[in-house]
Parts: C-alpha cells; structure tokens; sequence
C-alpha cells in the first residue's frame, strides 16, 4: 500500500490520496474510464460521486430493442417452425431449393442482427453513462453469472437475461439476484437445467413407459451455482452434494410452446425428484419449489458465499491479488447486512485498500476499447466497430469462454499477440479521430494526477497527432486502472 | 520481405533499445544443428471435458451399446481400429494417419484429480500438479524452464491469450490470425522505451513484435501452398480463445461457407506448422479447442467439435511437412464423460477419456495403456470409464524419450509429486 500510518493501538492504518488523486481513482478504477471532464466533476467529493451511483432500482438497461426474453423464444419457434416448413417442402419441389435457402440465411441474419443489437447497446451505455462504477459493478455481476452463446438460443438470450435477472437486482440482496439467475430461462437453457427430470419422477416413470427412454438429472446448474455462484469450489462440498441439489433444483424448468407460460421459467412438479434431500449436511424435507428455493437460501446466506464473492469482489476492482482486509472489509458488511449489494458496494468505495495510487488491474479488452471510446466523448457507432477487436483481443462479446465468466488478471490478457493487436487497433483509431483532438489535453482528461511524466513527455514529444493518440492509448497508465 | 531482414531488423531494434531478443539469441541458432533441437512437441487441449467414447467408440465393448443406448455408434458407422476401438467418422484424418502408425489411442486416460469441475481439472491438467490449486505454474512452461540451461526452447500458444500450461517463469510466445504488423511506423519503437521498466508489459510487448516477424515468415511459406493463399486476411471468428466456432451467436459473420470452420482450422493447423520449422523457432506448443462439453444433443455437436480437430491436425501436419517426423502430438481432456446416455441425450462429467497422440516421430502400436472395459464392476464410481494411465506419465514420457529432458529433472522441477505416475515409455 501507499500511505500506511500506524495508529496508537498500533493496528496499519491506510490514509488515502489526495482528493485530486482520489477524482482520477474513482474514474478509472471503479468506473470505465474517463469522459472529457469527468475527473473534474468528481473532484469535489470522490467518494460521494461514487456511492451517489449506487441505487436500489438497480443498473440502467441498455437502449436495445427491449425484446423480453419470452420474444426471443417465440422468434426463435417461429424461425424453427420456417425452417420445419422449407425442409418438408424441399422433397418433391427442387426448385424451390433456392428460394429455401434464402429465407434460411433470411432467418440467420435476423438471429445476429438481433444478437448484435445487444451488443452494441450493452457497448453505448457503458461508452456513455455518467456513472461508470454503476455499470462496472452490473457488469461485474453479469460476468459473475454468466451466460455465453453456446447454443443459438442462448445467445439471443443474454441479452433479456441481463436486462432481467442481472440488472434489477445489482444493488438488491445477493439472494435475489441469485434466485433471478437460476430461474431465468437463459440460465435454465445455458446450463442444461431445463430438461433435467427426476429419476423416479412421475413424469421419468411415464416417459419410461411410454417411449422406452430414460429421462434423468443434469447436473449442470446445480454444480455450477455452488461452484461459481455461490460457496465457491473450495468450500468442501462433495458429489453427492452436487447430485442432491440436482434431484432439489428438478422442476425449475421454462414453459413449453403449447403451455401458458411458454419460454417463461415454470416449475414442473411431475419432473421433480420425490423425497427430501440433504446437502452440505443440512436436511431439505420441503416439497416441489420450495426445496429447490430453500437450498438457494442458504446458499445465499452461507458464510462461505460472503468469502468467495468477497474475494472476486476485490480481484476484480483492485488487483489480482488485493490485500486480504480488503474483502474481509466487504465480507464483514455482507454478513452485517445480509448479503445487501448496496451496502457491500458502499463498503468497497470507503475501503481504503481501494484506493492505492498504484493501478494494479490491467484492462481487459472491452474495458480497454470502451475507455478509448470515453476517452473521447464517443461511442461505437456500429457492430463492425467493436466485435471484430474484441474477437480479436480474445474477448469475442457474450462469448465468454466457460461459465466461469471472463478471467480478469493481467497474465490472461497482457499476452505478447493480445499486446500487438491492441496496439494495431489504437493506430487504426487515432488514423480515424486523432485529426480532431489535443493529445496533450486528452492525456491530462484521461488520467488526471495519474499522468506520468514519461507518457506525458512521450506523448508530446510524438512526430504526430495520431501517433500521439497511439502512445496515450497504449501507454501502461492508460492500459492500466 | 524476407525473414533475414526482419530479423536482422529486430536484432538492430533490440540491441538499440537494450532489450534481448529471445528468439533470436545466439543459442537457439547454435543448438539448430543438434538432433534435439528439431524436435517438437505440440500439446491440444479439448476443453470443456471431451467424450472419450465418441473419441473411440468401443463398440467391440459388450457394455458400450447398452450404457450409451440413444447415442450409441453402430460398428458399420465408426473407422475401426481393432476389434474393440473405432474412431469417430469425423476423425478421417487422424484415421488415416493411424493406418500409417501415426497416430495412437489411450483409450483410459485422466489427470491425478478427481473434481468433475471443468474448471478445477482444467488447472490440475495444465499445471501438471496432482490436485487441484498444486501450482501456479504450467507444465510446458516449467520444461521450457527445465531445459534452459541445455538449450534455448521456445513456446508458443495459439490463440490471443496465453493458457495456463504455458504460464510461468519464462516468456512463451502467443500468436492468433491477424493482420500483420506495419514495421516502418515508429510506434512500436516508442512503445518499448515506455514498457522499458514495466515488468509486465515490456516483456510481454517484445515478444509479440518477435512472434509477428516469424508470422510473417509462416504465412510467406504457406502462400506458397494454393489452399494458403488467403491466410493474410484477416478472421475474425479465429481471434478468440475459442478456436471451434461458437455455435450460433457469431456477432462477426462470414462464415456462411465455411459452417464447421474447418477451412480456418486447417489453416490455423497449416501456419502452427509454419511456425515450427523455422529456425529459432518454437519445439514447443499449445493449442485449445473449446466446446466439449455436451450435455445435451451430444452427437450433433461431438461431430462438429471433432472435424474441427481432425482438421487442425490435418493442417499441423501438411505445415510440418517433412517436420513431422520430429514431431509429437497430444491431445487431450481434462476429463471424460459419463459412460451412460444422461436424460438429454448427452453426458455428464466424467473421469478418463482418449488421449489421441500423433507424429511421424511415433513407432507403431496398439492402444496405449490398458482398456479396463464397460462392465457396471469396472466403472469408476459406477459411473466414468476408470482411468488407467495417469496422464502425467504420457507428459513424462514423451518429454523425456521425444524432447530429452533430464529424468530427475522431470521429476524434481516439471512434474513434482507424480511419482505414482510411471512414465509410459516405448512411444518414439
């Protein structure tokens, strides 16, 4: 740390930066980046133009086409059904062939558009928001929980899931958004929960008769929650535990085209598994929903829980390895306050720990190409703007690699190519809008008293305005928060 | 531009800036002559936790068509092996490199650990530890490290990040498809003065403008080949840690003509090998391919996950051309399936899986290691196929008949703790 004191009782005490140093922290760190003047505007009181962010309505939704997640399904039956249709018409009529395949790319393209529109409202808000921790914090939850487009159906479902399980319930309790994100339908889809049935289920036992096959568990959401979501892999659980909560959560299932509540997240009595369960030593004799939501419960309440997102809580917007008081800070309030997010988010601005003046969180790439873009007032204009670096830089956009999320540390993204392309890009940017800027001025806007004065002395020193652009973008100030 | 001049250019930038150019030291140039020094090993991840029995069907196996029921492979629709194993039909080029005895099945392999978490086992296979949080380090990079003080081997991992199992002490080389690098702006100049203190970045940053010359290189060679020829421009869909296409989403579009990506996964395969033969350049690498993990509608997606594999393999050994006689190929899981068909007609996490190992450098044999069979008293946990080759003793092996690295060395520095895997022997 930077400032450390000792106080009378002789516990380290941490004394923080000055209010100038302070603006450029809160900026940077806890928000994307920083806007032409925002710095300023958070000078007066840094912490207080942070935690004026926090608030109980959640994040703000990005201005995308609104689309529910319930008409995403009903676009994706429709598509389904065209497809259906071509291929039976396809057997006898030949020439129709050409015209088939048209409406199929028709329908693909439609699928992406959708997709892409996503995205790149996901990218404007966080390019123009004011209250950049606010978006930091929803976007760390959604890579908390992730949902990536492993199947064509979920990724035209992260979308709906962000807008409707993660973004209401950042700033709510931690049980909430838990129970938001593992009964949402893209979560139910993405981790396979939604066909598991049962073994001695009564809807295993007619499916058994009737068409010979076996219906059974899938283990994905359960090993997940508790793995990732919840008490983290180190928490001491065992198989069985996993395949108990599996038989607990059977049921949670999304409704069917045919039913009332098609693509909405349904509770199928006949597929749950008959009994009571017991996990990590606790006896669960609840029926249907309510044992499933029980385990959720507690597993929201675990102390353990506390700890491991605690943990991620301050790798991800401190360092790769934050001191340990910092998430026993955060741990403390969670357990104070129940698992409240608002509280836990207040409790990280008034850590101490956080505000080190050394940057020690190396962007990622889409904190990376964001920045740049706020770093000018701007915002990606089109999909063909983002998609292709952030594919390139290895961050490909709701494509996260596993549902453990995006990595954040700096050996996973400060690799030799990544490196090389990032400094590609930022040449390809500042040919494009460099023309139009200061570089020295948009040096001191982008990092205030964070301004060396070898990147400053560089970048005045460059032979041109773009050149100028490349080096600040790409310098180890700017690549780092 | 010819590679002579960048590296001549590089070696100028380098010394003008004081910053060593690995690739490029006079060691890697001076062991090129050494038997040693040609060989090469290249590792493929299968992410996501393969299915050894797609891999190889044994359907000479009596319990294999009962276990997997809806999902079961049919005799007649596999590439037999023997009696017992088949190969996936996707799998036509690693077919017909094992009709050659280039390329061999352990049908029963696993890492020490037993976790079913992706992520867990992912860590205990690429850090060569025998449980899980065991190092911090990777196990290629610990052999680079190991070998140093012998002679100069350089890494290098595909992709736009570097995996774990070439994390470590010594600086690997990444590289992914891309446009090349301008080498007469002056910015990359610039920047290396301003990373000159910056123990992340400096090194790091050095690296890739070493790596981009010999990419330059690879792909001159490869336009040589017609398949090649459209390797400079630029795929998007390639970029990203995962190599398989993502199934659906595709924000960036293209490849409409290209729907399993095999075309680029050649490719890829293809300028991997480019990589390899130049002098200087890395013995060894790693590849990830993504995607394995199929829970649901196992057959459809298995199917594309392998032509994508079979082609990288294809493409690694066109690239190596006469190379490949020097080289080893393994690829594996971090574990296997569950034997039986689940509800939704796939599998769950499982324990041992196929290892495929490839290369000209391989003698020819059987299955590796022992097949414990599918009889409900031979599952692990009456659930996984049971492992019967410790994984670590395929690394150790190969590491020390193919690479030459020091025996104790292997079992003091690269893979501690891993005295109960016996090194599997007898494979080059």
């Amino acid at each position: 740390m930077g400032n450390v004191a000792t106080s009378r009782k002789g516990e380290r005490r941490l004394s923080l930066p000055s209010k100038d140093m302070m603006a450029a922290i809160a900026v940077t760190r806890f928000g994307l980046g920083a806007r032409p003047g925002e710095i300023e505007t958070a000078k007066a009181d840094p912490q207080g133009f942070l935690i004026a962010q926090i608030r109980r309505e959640g994040a703000d939704l990005p201005q995308d086409s609104g689309d529910t997640a319930l008409q995403r399904f009903a676009m994706m039956r429709d598509y389904q059904q065209q497809r259906r249709m071509e291929r039976d018409k396809k057997d006898g009529e030949g020439d129709k062939t050409a015209a088939n395949t048209q409406a199929f790319l028709d329908g693909q393209r439609m699928i992406r558009e959708k997709v892409e529109g996503d995205i790149l409202a996901r990218a404007k808000l966080a390019a123009n928001t004011p209250a950049g921790f606010r978006e930091r914090w929803a976007l760390f939850w959604a890579n908390h929980f992730t949902v990536s487009s492993t199947k064509q159906i979920t990724s035209v479902l992260i979308g709906p899931f962000e807008r409707e399980a993660i973004r209401p319930y950042v700033f709510s309790s931690f049980e909430n958004l838990l129970v938001a994100s593992s009964t949402h339908p893209a979560m139910l889809t993405y981790l396979d929960q939604a066909q598991s049935i049962g073994p001695n289920s009564p809807a295993a036992i007619a499916l058994a008769r009737r068409q010979n096959t076996k219906a059974g568990l899938n283990e994905n959401l359960a090993r997940e929650i508790m793995e990732l979501h919840t008490v983290g892999v180190d928490a001491g659980y065992t198989q069985a535990d996993v395949t108990e909560f599996a038989r607990a959560l059977t049921g949670f299932s999304i409704g069917r085209d045919n039913e009332d509540r098609a693509g909405q997240f349904v509770f199928r009595q006949g597929a749950h598994e008959p009994g009571a369960r017991t996990i990590m030593g606790r006896h669960y004799g609840e029926d249907g929903i309510r044992q499933g939501m029980a385990v959720l419960k507690d597993l929201a309440a675990d102390p353990r829980t506390a700890r491991h997102v605690c943990g991620q809580i301050a790798r991800h917007f401190v360092s790769d390895t934050p001191p340990p008081s910092l998430a026993a800070r955060l741990e403390r309030r969670w357990m104070e306050t129940g698992g409240d997010l608002a509280q836990v988010a207040k409790a990280l601005v008034e850590s101490p720990e956080a505000w080190d003046p050394t940057p020690a969180k190396f962007k990622t790439p889409y904190e990376f190409t964001l920045s740049t873009w706020r770093l000018i007032g701007a915002e990606p204009s089109a999909i063909e703007r983002l998609a292709p670096i952030l594919t390139g830089l290895g961050q490909k956009p709701f494509s996260a690699p596993s549902p453990k999320g995006w990595p954040e540390d700096a050996q996973t993204w400060a690799a030799p190519d990544a490196l090389i392309k990032r400094m590609q890009w930022a040449q390809g940017f500042a040919a494009a809008v460099a023309d139009r800027t200061d570089p020295n001025a948009l040096a001191v806007s982008a990092l205030g008293p964070r301004l060396t004065p070898a990147v400053a002395k560089a970048v005045s020193r460059a032979e041109t305005r773009k050149e100028a652009f490349a080096l600040l973008v790409m310098s180890p100030e700017f690549q780092r928060r | 531009m010819t590679a002579q001049i960048n590296r001549r250019s590089l070696l100028s930038l380098g010394a003008s800036l004081g910053i060593s150019v690995n690739f490029l030291g006079s060691q890697a140039f001076a062991a090129s002559e050494g038997a040693l020094a040609r060989k090469k090993l290249v590792v493929v991840i299968c992410r996501g936790g393969m299915d050894g029995l797609s891999v190889s069907p044994p359907v000479g196996d009596p319990d294999y068509s009962g276990l997997r029921g809806s999902i079961a492979m049919q005799r007649d629709q596999v590439r037999m092996l023997d009696d017992t194993f088949g190969l996936h039909p996707e799998l036509s080029a690693v077919y017909a490199l094992a009709q050659k005895g280039e390329a061999r099945i352990a049908p029963a392999i696993a890492s020490p650990d037993r976790a079913r978490s992706h992520f867990e086992a992912q860590d205990v296979l690429e850090t060569g530890s025998a449980k899980v949080y065991g190092a911090e380090t990777g196990w290629l990079n610990r052999t680079l490290e190991a070998l140093a003080p012998v002679r100069k081997v350089e890494g290098l991992s595909v992709g736009a990040t570097a995996p774990l199992i070439l994390r470590g002490k010594v600086q690997a080389a990444s590289w992914s498809p891309g446009k090349l690098v301008d080498e007469t702006a002056r910015l990359p100049t610039l920047l290396q003065d301003l990373y000159k203190t910056d123990p992340l970045l400096g090194p790091a940053f050095a690296r890739g403008l070493e790596t981009e010359t010999m990419a330059q290189t690879a792909m001159t060679a490869m336009a040589a080949t017609p398949a090649m020829n459209t390797m400079a421009a630029s795929t998007p869909s390639m970029g990203a840690p995962a190599m398989a296409p993502a199934a659906g989403a595709a924000p960036a579009a293209g490849d409409r003509n290209n729907r399993n990506g095999t075309d680029s996964a050649r490719k890829l395969g293809s300028t991997l090998g480019g990589f390899m033969i130049q002098a200087g350049g890395p013995q060894i690498a790693a590849v990830s391919l993504d995607g394995f993990d199929t829970h649901a509608g196992q057959p459809g997606q298995i199917a594309t996950r392998l032509s994508y594999m079979d082609a990288v393999l294809d493409g690694l050994h066109q690239g190596l051309g006469p190379e490949w006689k020097n080289t080893v190929v393994i690829a594996v899981t971090e574990f296997g399936r569950t034997a039986r068909v689940n509800g939704t007609g796939g599998t769950d996490h499982g324990t041992a899986s196929t290892g495929l190992i490839l290369g000209g450098a391989l003698k020819k044999g059987g299955i590796v290691g022992d097949w414990p069979g599918l009889s409900q008293k031979a599952l692990f946990e009456n659930r996984d196929t049971a492992p019967t080759i410790d994984m670590r003793g395929l690394f150790k092996g190969v590491l020390a008949d193919h690479m030459g690295v020091d025996r104790a060395i292997l079992e003091r520095k690269v893979f501690p703790d891993s005295a109960s895997a016996k090194p599997v022997t007898g494979l080059v």
